[in-house]
Order: structure tokens, then sequence, then C-alpha cells
């Protein structure tokens, strides 16, 4: 069976030409099999990309990649609520829900569903895969366990984040907004200052966590290179890199050479640490521990 | 479509709590067992199968009704204490099951099609289509509405689905859409969704570093205070944190809801129910709040003025917000 190494949406709001080079050049140059693309984050910022996703999508799948179109992870009012219905209406693509109103608006039909819908367990596994999932990408605190778990009985193919900021909170409160003294409505778009997002350290100076306008994330980079292994010992084929504002066309080398054995973890921990300016690597929910620990191979990289 | 009468649900973390709450008018009480089944697994607090049995028998003697929280999601490969958890809850004969998880909500619909379902605010269903989905496929009755939806977003929605609405009031502010924040699990491994807890008291530290007080939650430092001020709890999202190089309580202030204010206005967004926070509050607590909104409820459903209630003191910080009702709050 193929591993697949996937891109998660640009969960950032980086300028619409840096977006559009992004992609033209995974389309071009990147060993990524599919490629997610739409805001999931703030419906505010969709409209500036929206014009030019026909031609991302079209250039990316002229070279080869799968394209799932990714909806919005908040929905709180009619207007967001018609973008997640307009996208979902839409013929002949593959939806990635991020909500369960998109849920809603799939079933029946084939789908994905992303780690904003909380698959925790069989259960609701089975829901998903009996209303039409066939990609589930897993919430982001599970454990190895519950990964192991899941994947024993999933006829769906199953997804992990294995790089990347982790997310970890939603809020109706921009908190880009409210650090730099606006409201929500009148927001000034300050999210596109912080292009990996805006760290936040506590008090005594350390690095905490990230903001990313009404998202929460983490300050270390989630990085299971050294757990690839183990992870597609247990039936995982799909990994997800979640784009960070750095050269992700070799992040993606890294994890494609080393599951095709081409370089070993401790090689491309030492290329991604390159990469990554500067973040601390974590994988605690990995292990059931707290997520930003370090453990395994990335010990020496963590916080 | 406007509400006649607003029904008031109360916490309860303890037997005796239940009995406060259902002697000073709640018309329904909510709480959980003794475990990881329900989002407020708190060391001391909860209930055992015989405990529930009573309380419901107590609830029932007074008109009162009795709702089990099983709001937390199944860990993979061990549903076994949840599913457990639906079958005693109905067995014990609770008026509904609140529920988040739709793995578990398909269950309770299966097993014990008869027993009520609302959808917990863990679910995190704030739009129509999403409440429309858990009512068709599980037939949930009712929806705990997400703390991020101001009072004319609430309007709208009641309008455009057939279920009943029940929101938030009083007590602790969750400023994250619940069921869908993993900051204490990224900070202390222990996690709202899967082990029912948020910002854990086994995690939490205070260090006194002379002229301050340093409250930490796992290895990170949460807030400090001077002499004069009163140190908080640390919960991880109202805690004082540094962005711009300037210190802020950038999530929230260590606040409170109150939003007696919105009574009438909620009466006319067509919502059902009221519900008061604080499955780990004393019965002094819950007897001083519940018989507060018993008065504000009956005075809403009568069209007169909502009184002022007197809980300036049972808030967090002695500080009170509206939060999401109030657009201004984002």
């Amino acid at each position: 069976m193929n591993t697949h190494i996937n891109m998660g949406p640009v969960l950032f709001n980086w300028p619409v030409e840096d977006l559009k080079d992004f992609y033209f050049r995974l389309a071009d140059e990147a060993p990524v099999d599919t490629v997610f693309l739409g805001e999931v984050v703030c419906s505010k910022r969709q409209p500036f990309f929206a014009p030019h996703l026909p031609e991302v999508a079209e250039r990316l799948t002229s070279a080869g990649k799968r394209v799932i179109f990714s909806t919005l992870a908040l929905v709180m009012n009619k207007r967001e609520m018609e973008l997640v219905r307009e996208l979902c209406e839409m013929d002949g693509v593959m939806i990635e829900a991020n909500d369960v109103s998109a849920c809603a608006q799939l079933m029946g039909r084939d789908h994905a569903v992303g780690p904003f819908v909380n698959v925790y367990n069989e259960g609701t596994l089975k829901v998903m895969e009996h209303q039409g999932a066939s990609h589930i990408s897993l919430p982001g605190e599970l454990s190895r366990h519950s990964i192991a778990a899941l994947s024993k009985v999933a006829t769906s193919d199953l997804e992990v984040q294995v790089f990347g900021r982790q997310p970890l909170a939603l809020s109706a409160r921009c908190y880009h907004a409210r650090s730099h003294g606006l409201a929500k409505d009148s927001c000034q778009y300050v999210c596109d200052r912080d292009p990996d997002g805006m760290d936040l350290d506590t008090l005594d100076g350390d690095a905490f966590l990230a903001v990313n306008g009404i998202q929460t994330m983490s300050y270390t980079c989630a990085n299971l290179l050294g757990e690839l292994d183990d992870l597609q010992a247990m039936g995982i084929r799909h990994f997800r890199l979640s784009p960070q504002y750095i050269d992700m066309v070799k992040v993606a080398d890294v994890f494609r050479n080393v599951v095709d054995h081409q370089i070993d973890i401790a090689q491309g921990l030492e290329k991604l640490d390159e990469l990554i300016d500067g973040l601390p690597f974590a994988n605690g929910f990995y292990y059931a521990t707290e997520g930003v620990k370090a453990r395994g191979p990335v010990e020496e990289f963590g916080l | 479509m406007k509400t006649e009468k607003l029904e008031l649900v109360c916490p309860a973390g303890t037997p005796a709590a239940l009995r406060a709450a259902v002697d000073a008018g709640a018309d329904t009480i909510y709480c959980g067992f003794r475990d990881a089944t329900n989002a407020r697994n708190f060391p001391g607090l909860n209930f055992s199968r015989e405990e529930l049995g009573d309380g419901i028998e107590y609830a029932r003697s007074k008109a009162s009704k009795v709702l089990v929280a099983l709001n937390t999601y199944p860990e993979a490969g061990h549903p076994e204490s949840w599913h457990r958890a639906v079958e005693d809850a109905a067995d014990l004969g609770a008026h509904a099951l609140i529920m988040a998880d739709i793995g578990l909500l398909a269950y309770a619909a299966e097993k014990r099609p008869d027993t009520r379902r609302h959808l917990s605010v863990q679910a995190s269903a704030s739009n129509p289509d999403a409440i429309a989905y858990y009512q068709r496929t599980f037939d949930v009755k009712r929806v705990v509405l997400p703390r991020v939806l101001t009072v004319p977003e609430i309007a709208a929605l009641n309008k455009e689905i057939n279920v009943e609405t029940e929101v938030f009031v009083f007590g602790g502010l969750c400023v994250m859409a619940e069921g869908r924040c993993s900051l204490s699990s990224y900070a202390t491994g222990q996690s709202p969704n899967m082990n029912g807890v948020c910002s854990p008291a086994s995690h939490v530290r205070y260090e006194d570093k002379g002229n301050k007080l340093v409250s930490k939650l796992g290895d990170f430092t949460i807030n400090q205070f001077s002499q004069t001020e009163a140190a908080g709890y640390p919960t991880l999202c109202k805690g004082r944190f540094v962005t711009q190089d300037k210190p802020s309580y950038l999530f929230e202030d260590p606040t409170s809801l109150n939003a007696a204010q919105f009574l009438p206005e909620l009466m006319e967004a067509g919502v059902t129910a009221l519900k008061i926070e604080g499955r780990q509050r004393g019965k002094a607590y819950i007897a001083q709040v519940v018989s507060a909104f018993r008065k504000a409820a009956d005075a809403a459903a009568n069209g007169q003025p909502v009184p002022p209630l007197g809980l300036e003191n049972m808030s967090e910080g002695q500080k009170e917000t509206t939060g999401a009702y109030n657009k201004r709050w984002q």
C-alpha cells in the first residue's frame, strides 16, 4: 500500500501572491499526493483568495495532485453557513468537513472529515464512514493507543498530522484583533502580520502558545517523523503536513525521503530543524502526555 | 417564536447541591456520574448510581427533572463505561441524557430510544445545519448552544431549527468553542474532551517569589499577583500572557458570565431553557444563585423587568461579563 504525504490547508493569513506561489511550487516540485485548499479559520479572510482557487486547483490537478476543499471550522452565522453550503454543493470535487454542518451537507456522498470534527472513537468513526466519509483526518490530541484502535476498525483512509503547529482551540473572539486593540468587526486583517502565528509567552518569558486570529495554536511544531514507522505498522497511510511559512517543499522532501528510507530519522530531524526557524518540536499527544512535550527521537529538539 | 416561560436548568455536583437546587426552585437539575464520562470529572464531585437514583426520586417528589451529562468523548478501544452510563442513567429514570459524541448518541438512540437526548455544549453545534444534523440523525430534542453566539444570532438560529435551545446565563465562562479546545491537554496532558477536566487542580502550583505570588499550571506560569491582589485559580484561558511585548489577559479576564439582563431578549429569541454553570460549587452557592435566577426568570415570564440579582460576590474576581451574547465582546 502506498504511503501518502499530504499538505493540509494553510491556516494562516498569507498574502495572496505568497499563497499562489506556495501552491504552484507544490504543484511543480513537491512530493505530496493530496493538497487541501480553502479557508478554515476565519471567514473574513476567505474572499481574498477565493478568485484564485479555480486556477490553483487546476494547476495542482494537472500536476497529478489530488485536491480536497476544506470547509470553515467554526460556523457561527448565516453568511458562514452559506459559504459552507456553497462549497458542499460544488459538483465533482472532494470536500473536507471541518464542522458538523458540513458533514450534514455531505451525507450520502464521498467526502473527507477534517481534524476539527471530533472523531475520538470507533462509534463515531463508524457513523462517519456510514455517512460517506472515505478520508478522516484525526484530531491532534489523540494518542498512539487511540490511533491504533481506530486504525484497526477503519475502512476509510485515516490521516494523522505529522508536522506543523498544532491547532488547539477556536473562539468567537479574535485574539489577533484584541491584541492590537481592535474589534473583530474592524480587525484590519492584522493577522497577516504573523504568517506563522503570533507568539504568546508567559509572564516569565517562556514561549507557550501562538495566536492565529480566532484560533489558538501550539508554540511548538508537531513532529512525528520518528513515529512514521510505528504509524505505518498500525496501518496509517496518510500523513498531513500543516503548512508553516517556511520551505514546505523541502519539508515534504524530508518526509518522503524518510518514508522511502532514502535518509534516516536523525538526518531528517536535522534537516527539519534547520528549516523550521527555531520552533521546538513536540509530540506529547502521541505518547498520551502533555502535548507540549517532546518524546522519542525529537526529544533533543523539544522545549 | 417567543418562549412563554424559561426553564431553569441548574447544576449539582453533589446530592446536597441537588437538593439545594430543587428547594431553591430549579425546574431541572443536571449532574453526572463519578468518572470520566462527564466533563466535570473532579475529585470529590458527582454521583454514584445509588445517589443518582435517590436524587431523581427527590427531584420528582418536587416536580423537578434530572438530566445526566455524559458529555465527554469515549476513549477509542474502551467505550464500555460510557455505554454503561447510558444504560444506568436510563434505568434510573433520568429525564434526558446530555451527550456530545456522535458515536455515543448513536448508541443511546439505538439502545435507549425512549430516553430523551440533549446535545451537550461540548458538541459545539453553533449553526442550524449542524443542529439539524443531530436532530435528524439522533432525534435530539434540545441543544445546548455554544457560548460563541450573540443574542440576534441565537434568535436567527431558533427560527431555522425545530429543537429546543438551552443557553448559559451564569457562572464560569468558557471563551473557547467547547469540545474543540485542547489547551489544557497541551499544558497538562489532561483534556476536557477525553478526561473531563480543564486546568486540573493536580497540575496547579503556587510559588511565593518574595514580592509576588506566581500561579502555575504544569510547567507554565499562568499569572502572578502582587501581595495586595487576590490570587486567582490558574484556569489557562483566564491567565495573563505576553504578546507584542505587552502583558494582558489576552483570552479573557478572570471573570464570570452573568446574562441576567438578557433574559427578556432570550425569551423573545425563542430560547427554551437557561443553564447555570457550577457543578463544582457548594450547596450554599447553588441555593443563592438558583433562587435569584428563579425570581429573574419568573419576572421575565410576567413581562416585568429583571430585578437586581445581588450575585456580584459570587463571581470570579467579582467581575462579570455578558460574554459573546454582546457582540462588542468579540
